[in-house]
């Protein structure tokens, strides 16, 4: 992990997606801040239905309507506010600078169209010029996921091809317009092992070819330890921790994270039983008034459920928001999380 | 793909033979057609004469004589009906049943093309466009369209345009085939069941598409959104409604019966009512089988469109 | 578009109308009193309600227009046919007609699809192949044709049309059952009933014949409505109910020569085919979305 961090190239500022159901108004996304560098590589965990995948899905602006708008907030793409942009011009950023993979490579291919087809499709959107010329770029994407005889591939349809091959196609697609960020939503989740083991290595390296940037979601704290620089925890929408992945695994600061890290099983120690956090998360339409973990936080007392505590930080840039460091930690002078 | 072909091809064949069974049977039981052929004070060696030259006397199934097992009325029609051959017909004189069907089938054929071509044109619009636009006023509309078009008897539907458009407002002719204006009135009431049926299938089919991953890819790599909407979802949206095709081409077929009496559509509909009412079983069996292989046939077309559509049955 | 085309209507129109009645879908209240009115309590109560005998017509009385056209009376609110028969009493007394063979037919065809689709769904292998294949063919009868033919056998009458209806529409229920039983058998409970030593016969029809009941219940709903269609369409082929029974079809049939100078006696009866089938629909749709959401492409 030596490459060359640059510039802040994506800014989020207190981010506020709502889904309006009949139930009541869910807060999905409850004020997320967070800002990304180039070459960097941020990690987002939690549990299902904390937020991640809407988080994201704000940034593109693809939150399934009707029900879902985003509310509040700024995104900044090179100081550009993404969220203030007509559609048109969202589409032009779609694809080409903010590109995304999703979750599960069975899915996400058209069954009834050539990989080739998609493939020329994502490319045509962004670049005009002489077919020819687009062809050998969604080939040399091809190669560059290191897809074997990539001019016979571009004729095979989706089903024609294994898990692991698929999700090379989907990675290719999203990285054959050069964007500047990838958002990599569990891209390895339903893959064989051995093949995730791969498809991060690919990743990593395209990422070190190009310079990109990835917001890397997953659960899978093995994963955030190869591959990110950074790491956000959020629960129940909102951000609880976030920092430099080493200070986080050594140094976890929020209770939420520690339980996390402590369910992780661990080859070394002797086997005992598997570590589960009580409790489950909160209903996002009907959210109490202090810290949202207090509930099933070991170490939670009466303020803990009455007041929602501010971020703290330390001299790392490592940032939580727990009443427990209020004693020990900096209060930070931005809102934002910025490194 | 070729073995499933083959498969469907001989099912269909084995569908028609029982179809050929069941016409055969029923025809019969439809009530001797010497009644109506001779006058009444035939006498007995009338009826016997005719009866013979009809071959109407032979046993159906079980032959009288083992020694000619095919002598039965059944089996005499098997080898005619697989020559093409199903007899004279009773009550038009001098024409063969087959020839009779067939004179009419082009003008059927011609009807139903167009009613169903008026409700593709109709529904598959309607339909993606009212799943594209789930729950706006569109959507209600081509709802409540496809509820009335369900809820229609296509017999008062014919004689309801009918009215309005050939007598109160003169505009189009009542009856008759013709140029364009004599299709319109019985295509649209032919189509207009399918227009529904269609149009609610292809929503439910594009509602489940929309919803598709690949769907949210195509918005991610930045794509129009309208392109989305015709180019991915329709082409896998198309396979459902598909498999409805070889139902339409049944319910078009027997709609046609309905409604080429209202108009006096010279076609095998019609046709068929005459001859049930003439009890001519020669001419019904042939409507019968002409009519089942018409629709078998469809069936074995729309099973290979499928294939076509869909890669991943065609590489099985 | 579609919000500006919305938008420059007025106010009290079509809009509000068809929203209206496209989301009565969703409440039986509007379907359930159409489909009451005029089914339901006009097929019981007929003779009680009819003003006049459906069967007895008055010369005097023919062809007289319905009550707001200049020349209807109040006797007669919807006017009379060519043999002075009241059109509002044969509407009534037809829905008996139509409530009676639609019920018959729907329980026939439901309980001979229902048993043959158990038994293709339990057993599995060559019987469900055998009415699988019946299932087929079935569905590939032309059915008006074959109805025809077969009316013309026997006569038209009203047991003729019953059998006719449900010889060809038991298809549907059995493919539908047999879906849903192939699913059930491998749910645990079902092992468990026959390591307790349930018979097969005991297993189909206590077990897994209640699982089934809510598609029945839903796929009947929408079935009645069809048989409705194809009984008046016979009946208008002169191939269903026989004359002078006041069947909804024959009535239209019965009006079709008279168009010209006489509307109403085909305009009537046929809206009030449709406006029961639609009912039934759109009660049939209801009820498919509360009992079973996933029956939708039923």
């Amino acid at each position: 992990m030596t490459q060359h961090i640059g510039d802040v190239v994506l800014e989020v500022e207190d981010l506020h997606t709502y889904l309006y159901t009949k139930w009541g108004v869910v807060k999905a996304v409850d004020g997320v801040s967070f800002s990304l560098r180039q070459g960097e590589t941020l990690g987002i965990v939690g549990e299902s239905g904390c937020g991640k995948t809407m988080t994201v899905l704000s940034l593109l602006r693809l939150v399934p309507r009707p029900a879902a708008r985003i509310v509040q907030g700024r995104v900044l793409l090179q100081g550009e506010d993404l969220l203030d942009m007509s559609e048109s011009d969202m589409r032009q950023i779609r694809g080409r600078k903010l590109s995304m993979i999703l979750q599960d490579p069975q899915t996400s291919l058209n069954p009834v169209f050539t990989i080739g087809n998609q493939l020329l499709e994502a490319i045509t959107i962004h670049h005009k010029g002489r077919s020819r010329a687009l062809v050998q770029r969604a080939i040399n994407a091809l190669k560059q996921v290191r897809v074997a005889a990539p001019e016979r591939r571009v004729q095979d349809y989706p089903h024609q091809m294994s898990g692991g091959m698929k999700q090379r196609v989907v990675g290719a697609i999203s990285i054959s317009c050069e964007p500047h960020i990838i958002i990599a939503d569990e891209p390895t989740t339903s893959l064989d092992v051995t093949i995730q083991a791969q498809y991060l290595r690919l990743l990593k390296e395209i990422q070190e070819e190009t310079g990109l940037s990835i917001i890397f979601i997953t659960h899978d704290f093995g994963i955030v330890a190869k591959m990110c620089d950074r790491v956000m925890v959020m629960y129940a929408g909102r951000v609880v921790e976030s920092g430099p992945v080493r200070d986080i695994f050594n140094h976890p600061a929020h209770p939420y994270t520690h339980a996390l890290l402590q369910s992780v099983p661990s080859m070394d120690e002797r086997p005992q039983r598997l570590y589960a956090i009580e409790g489950q998360p909160p209903a996002l339409w009907d959210l109490p008034p202090g810290c949202r973990f207090a509930p099933r936080c070991p170490h939670a007392d009466t303020r803990c459920l009455q007041e929602y505590p501010p971020f703290f930080s330390n001299d790392d840039h490592h940032i939580a928001g727990c009443w427990r460091l209020e004693s020990t930690w900096k209060t930070p002078q931005s809102f934002t999380l910025s490194t | 793909m070729q073995r499933y072909i083959v498969v469907r091809f001989l099912q269909s064949i084995l569908a028609l033979w029982v179809m050929s069974l069941i016409v055969f049977c029923l025809a019969r039981v439809t009530g001797n057609p010497l009644d109506v052929l001779l006058p009444m004070e035939a006498g007995p060696e009338e009826y016997e004469r005719i009866a013979k030259h009809w071959g109407l006397d032979k046993p159906w199934f079980i032959p009288q004589d083992w020694s000619q097992p095919f002598d039965t009325q059944y089996a005499t029609f098997m080898g005619k009906a697989l020559r093409g051959d199903f007899g004279n017909s009773l009550k038009w004189q001098g024409y063969t049943a087959m020839n009779l069907v067939l004179q009419r089938l082009p003008a059927t054929l011609e009807l139903a093309g167009i009613a169903l071509a008026i409700s593709v044109v109709l529904a598959l619009p309607i339909g993606v466009l009212s799943a594209a636009l789930k729950d706006t006023a569109f959507d209600n509309g081509g709802k409540l369209i496809a509820l009335l078009g369900q809820s229609l008897p296509s017999f008062w539907l014919a004689i309801m345009l009918m009215w309005i458009f050939a007598v109160i407002l003169g505009w189009l002719p009542t009856s008759g085939r013709g140029g364009l204006t004599h299709m319109i009135l019985p295509a649209i009431s032919l189509g207009w069941f399918q227009v529904a049926a269609l149009m609610r299938l292809v929503r439910s089919a594009m509602l489940d598409v929309l919803d598709s991953e690949f769907v949210k890819l195509a918005r991610v790599k930045g794509l129009a959104e309208w392109k989305v909407v015709w180019k991915h979802c329709l082409r896998n949206a198309a396979i459902a409604p598909l498999t409805y095709f070889s139902i339409t081409a049944g319910v078009l077929l027997t709609g046609s019966v309905v409604i080429e009496s209202v108009f006096a559509w010279p076609g095998t509909g019609l046709l068929a009512v005459d001859a049930v009412r003439a009890r001519d079983f020669q001419v019904v069996q042939a409507i019968v089988i002409v009519f089942a292989a018409v629709f078998i046939l469809t069936n074995l077309l729309v099973d290979i469109l499928y294939a076509y559509l869909d890669p991943r049955i065609r590489y099985q | 578009m579609a919000k500006a085309l919305t938008q420059s209507l007025p106010r009290f129109t079509v809009v509000k109308v068809v929203r209206a009645v496209a989301q009565a879908r969703r409440f039986p209240g509007l379907s359930l009193s159409i489909l009451l009115f005029l089914l339901v309590i006009p097929g019981l109560f007929a003779p009680y309600i009819a003003p006049h005998d459906p069967l007895k017509g008055s010369l005097t009385a023919r062809l007289k227009p319905p009550v707001w056209v200049n020349g209807g009376s109040i006797s007669y609110p919807l006017g009379t046919d060519k043999v002075g028969r009241d059109i509002f009493s044969r509407i009534i007394h037809g829905s008996r007609v139509s409530l009676v063979v639609s019920l018959v037919a729907i329980v026939l065809s439901g309980a001979i699809g229902t048993t043959l689709g158990l038994i293709a769904g339990y057993f599995g292998g060559k019987l469900d192949a055998l009415i699988m294949r019946l299932v087929d063919i079935s569905l590939g009868l032309p059915v008006i044709l074959l109805a025809l033919v077969f009316v013309a056998a026997i006569g038209p009458s009203f047991g003729t049309v019953i059998t006719v209806t449900s010889v060809l529409l038991w298809s549907r229920y059995a493919r539908q059952v047999r879906g849903e039983t192939l699913s059930i058998r491998e749910r645990d409970f079902i092992a468990r009933a026959r390591v307790a030593g349930a018979s097969h016969l005991r297993i189909m029809f206590r077990y897994i014949l209640p699982n089934v009941v809510n598609s029945l219940i839903v796929l009947a709903t929408l079935q009645v409505g069809f048989v409705i269609l194809l009984e008046s369409s016979l009946s208008f082929l002169g191939a269903g109910i026989p004359r002078p029974t006041p069947a909804w079809g024959l009535m239209v049939a019965d009006g079709r020569e008279l168009i010209v100078v006489a509307w109403w006696v085909s305009m009537f009866p046929g809206l009030a085919i449709m406006l029961t089938v639609l009912s039934l629909n759109m009660f049939g749709d209801w009820l498919r979305d509360h009992l079973d959401p996933k029956l939708r492409n039923v």
